[in-house]
């Protein structure tokens, strides 16, 4: 089989069609989304697999669960706070355990490059009590994933395959293997799946059972590597993923590296981390996220007779990504000779919305509507337009979670916040609004809810809505919102008088109100042209 | 692994480390997608970290793009350690002077992308790029609208680039064509003047560093 270029997400979605994938479900987040990209591509329109985007994680995760629970190989895949929408089942899939592989990429942000947060999933995995593995390249994305479905039905339980943004997001050569055949329908059974309290005991007691033979799988993975160097007893290395690459990045020659731990699946394979704790004197843990390795190795009172270093003991930063810079200084490696700007003031140049977009127009409506008020808030949402935060616009105050702007809103004006304004996109209003929308219908609580419908999940790269258009109107009128006071704009420079005049009639009618503001992403309308 | 290519010794210690970099929408990625196909086509490692996301929209973007004839491990090259910064604007250029090795070379354009209220002063950009011993500068726009296509650019860029890659010309050619050719014959031609006109332009200048 030829090599193919292919981005780390790309590695992962070919491993799991070659690994005999049958069902695949996700929704869109950076670092993560290119995986399910992939796959729908070459899906020949779902023929050869289900390839699927789903209204949020949850649920996309539920699906895939459904697929297992059949007997046949499923992914999900997210980004690492779309696991915390999806935790519910994730956790008590877990104790169910998986019947056919079950797989959950998580694709982790350090250093947030689109994010709000740098949450590590690899907490997640321990949590559930599941196997994890941390890819350090391209051909281990691939090889990995397919590894995590043998695992996975092995054990019985889902596997976590961790990303990080760097890995998800670079390009290289991938060898792939001949792909084998999917699983045949097998169902479940239900004193595995009905997690009344009877079963659920059961099983967990089994999961818990079964963490001794994990950590075994670990010790027996050839993608835990240990090299000692029998010359060196004073520093050993343990660096899991793409930190690793780091390490070996600042020793040319490889007979200069020290005695080197490379993690590549978790639960922590013991047996290896105590012949390099044995080995050598200092111990500097290497790893890209939270100090998680570190922490399991020194617990409250450290090692006896050893020193253990890394993010914890300040020699490696607790935030943002590693380099090859901050993990040459953990190396106590001199630093490499690199030039200086000196003097000049670089401009910043942060992101903005794209020139003609509808969201500029509605925040000028927006934003003209709210002159005449003394105090006022808007809360807002995760998207394109999360960049309203910046000038010239200003807009909004808030950004948290997915959803988050209706329920604050909510919050806000019951603590007496007028006017209070949630601001949110028509994917996140599908994905997290409606409830909390639901929840303002019921008792009408006096606030003004703007869903920007732009047709598409714009931020990474315009995958398919679930709730725009005619049907975006029906489901608010569904939930108990009043008629009257469900308006349409168009958001256009030329409607700027009239769509201020609608936003200020609502803000002013005492109850709910939620406007549409309806308008086709520039991106997209550019793609269908060309 | 390594696809069959030239043989081990003909690529002993080839290496480059290569910044790009530009404002989102620029055609970075294009540039990025060439280098990458020739890289594999001739037989070399490459991984090439870019940016997704947020960032894309009219932001500073960059790409850390390696080439070797051996493994490469790190998916970002190290501050101190590219062999060039290939830069489709000039401000964009300074942003990442760190990462160029003592005997780095630059080729930037020197065509502003300014869609910010405090662009600094041109002059003082270019001056500052052209203070750095091996720079070459690009009037990317004015090259690229001569060939027909105003947002060429990015070719143009690869073009004045090629001459100090360590691929050869007729893989970078082939690769232009593979990425132009589903928008039909001429889009491909356009592209190829571009880089043509670019590669030119890097000589002439090559000539007098």
């Amino acid at each position: 089989m030829k090599q193919e270029i292919l981005l780390g997400d790309e590695a992962v979605a070919l491993g799991a069609i070659h690994a005999g994938l049958s069902g695949a479900y996700s929704y869109p987040g950076t670092p993560a989304s290119e995986i399910m990209e992939y796959l729908i591509r070459h899906s020949d329109g779902g023929k050869n697999y289900v390839a699927s985007w789903a209204v949020n994680e949850k649920v996309a995760f539920e699906e895939a669960l459904g697929t297992s629970f059949a007997g046949k190989r499923a992914m999900v895949s997210m980004k690492h706070v779309g696991l915390n929408v999806a935790a519910d089942p994730f956790m008590n899939s877990a104790i169910t355990g998986a019947n056919g592989g079950l797989i959950v990429v998580v694709a982790d942000d350090p250093g947030m490059h689109s994010s709000q947060n740098e949450q590590d999933s690899r907490y997640y995995a321990q949590f559930g009590q599941i196997f994890c593995f941390e890819p350090s390249n391209h051909q281990e994305a691939y090889d990995l994933t397919r590894e995590a479905f043998e695992i996975s039905e092995k054990f019985g339980v889902p596997v976590m395959v961790r990303m990080v943004t760097r890995l998800a997001h670079s390009r290289s050569g991938v060898q792939p293997r001949p792909a084998k055949e999917q699983n045949p329908i097998k169902y479940g059974k239900g004193k595995e799946w009905i997690l009344l309290p009877v079963n659920a005991r059961r099983q967990f007691k089994i999961l818990v059972e079964k963490q001794k033979e994990l950590v075994r799988a670990s010790d027996d993975s050839d993608f835990n590597v240990l090299s000692l160097n029998e010359k060196n007893t004073s520093l050993g290395v343990i660096a899991s993923g793409i930190a690793c690459n780091y390490v070996y990045e600042n020793y040319k020659k490889t007979e200069e590296r020290p005695s080197i731990l490379k993690v590549s699946s978790y639960p922590l394979p013991e047996k290896k981390v105590d012949i390099l704790v044995q080995h050598a004197d200092t111990i500097l843990i290497v790893e890209e996220g939270y100090p998680f390795i570190e922490k399991s190795l020194t617990g409250m009172f450290g090692i006896h007779g050893k020193f253990v270093k890394g993010k914890l003991t300040g020699h490696l930063p607790m935030t943002g990504e590693l380099s090859p810079a901050a993990v040459r200084q953990a190396l106590d490696l001199a630093p490499l000779e690199k030039r200086e700007i000196g003097d000049f003031q670089l401009a910043g140049r942060p992101p903005q919305l794209c020139q003609g977009c509808g969201h500029r127009d509605t925040y000028d409506a927006l934003n003209k509507a709210l002159e005449s008020y003394a105090h006022s808030h808007v809360f807002s949402d995760i998207g394109c337009y999360t960049l309203g935060a910046l000038p010239p616009y200003n807009a909004i105050e808030s950004c948290v979670c997915m959803g988050a702007s209706v329920g604050m809103a909510k919050g806000g004006a019951e603590a007496g916040v007028f006017p209070s304004v949630a601001v949110i996109g028509d994917s996140t209003f599908a994905h997290s609004g409606l409830t909390p929308l639901l929840d303002a219908a019921t008792v009408d609580t006096n606030m003004t809810v703007l869903i920007l419908d732009n047709a598409t999940v714009a931020m990474t790269g315009g995958q398919p809505t679930f709730a725009s258009g005619e049907k975006l109107v029906r489901t608010i009128e569904g939930i108990g919102v009043a008629k009257d006071h469900i308006r349409t704009i168009i958001p256009l420079p030329k409607n700027l008088e009239e769509n201020t005049r609608i936003i200020k009639e609502e803000i002013d009618h005492s109850g709910l109100s939620v406007i549409i503001a309806a308008r086709e992403c520039v991106q997209q309308a550019r793609k269908k042209r060309s | 692994m390594r696809p069959a290519g030239p043989k081990e010794e003909e690529l002993d210690k080839m290496k480059q480390d290569i910044i790009l970099s530009g404002v989102g929408g620029q055609g970075i990625l294009s540039i990025a997608f060439v280098i990458d196909n020739a890289a594999l086509k001739e037989g070399l490692s490459f991984k090439q970290a870019e940016v997704h996301g947020m960032a894309q929209r009219g932001g500073a973007v960059q790409s850390h793009l390696r080439l070797s004839s051996d493994s490469i491990f790190s998916d970002l090259v190290p501050q101190g350690e590219a062999d060039m910064i290939l830069s489709v604007e000039p401000l964009e250029t300074l942003r990442y002077l760190d990462y160029l090795a003592p005997d780095g070379v630059i080729v930037a354009s020197s065509s502003p992308f300014v869609n910010i209220p405090n662009y600094p002063e041109l002059d003082e950009v270019i001056s500052r790029i052209k203070a750095v011993e091996r720079s070459i500068l690009i009037d990317s726009e004015a090259l690229a609208k001569e060939a027909g296509f105003a947002r060429a650019q990015n070719m143009v860029m690869l073009g004045a680039a090629s001459p100090f890659l360590i691929l050869k010309e007729e893989s970078l050619r082939d690769y232009i064509r593979v990425l132009f050719e589903p928008r039909g014959e001429k889009v491909v031609d356009v592209n190829l003047k571009a880089y043509q006109l670019g590669r030119d332009a890097a000589i002439q200048q090559q000539q007098k560093m």
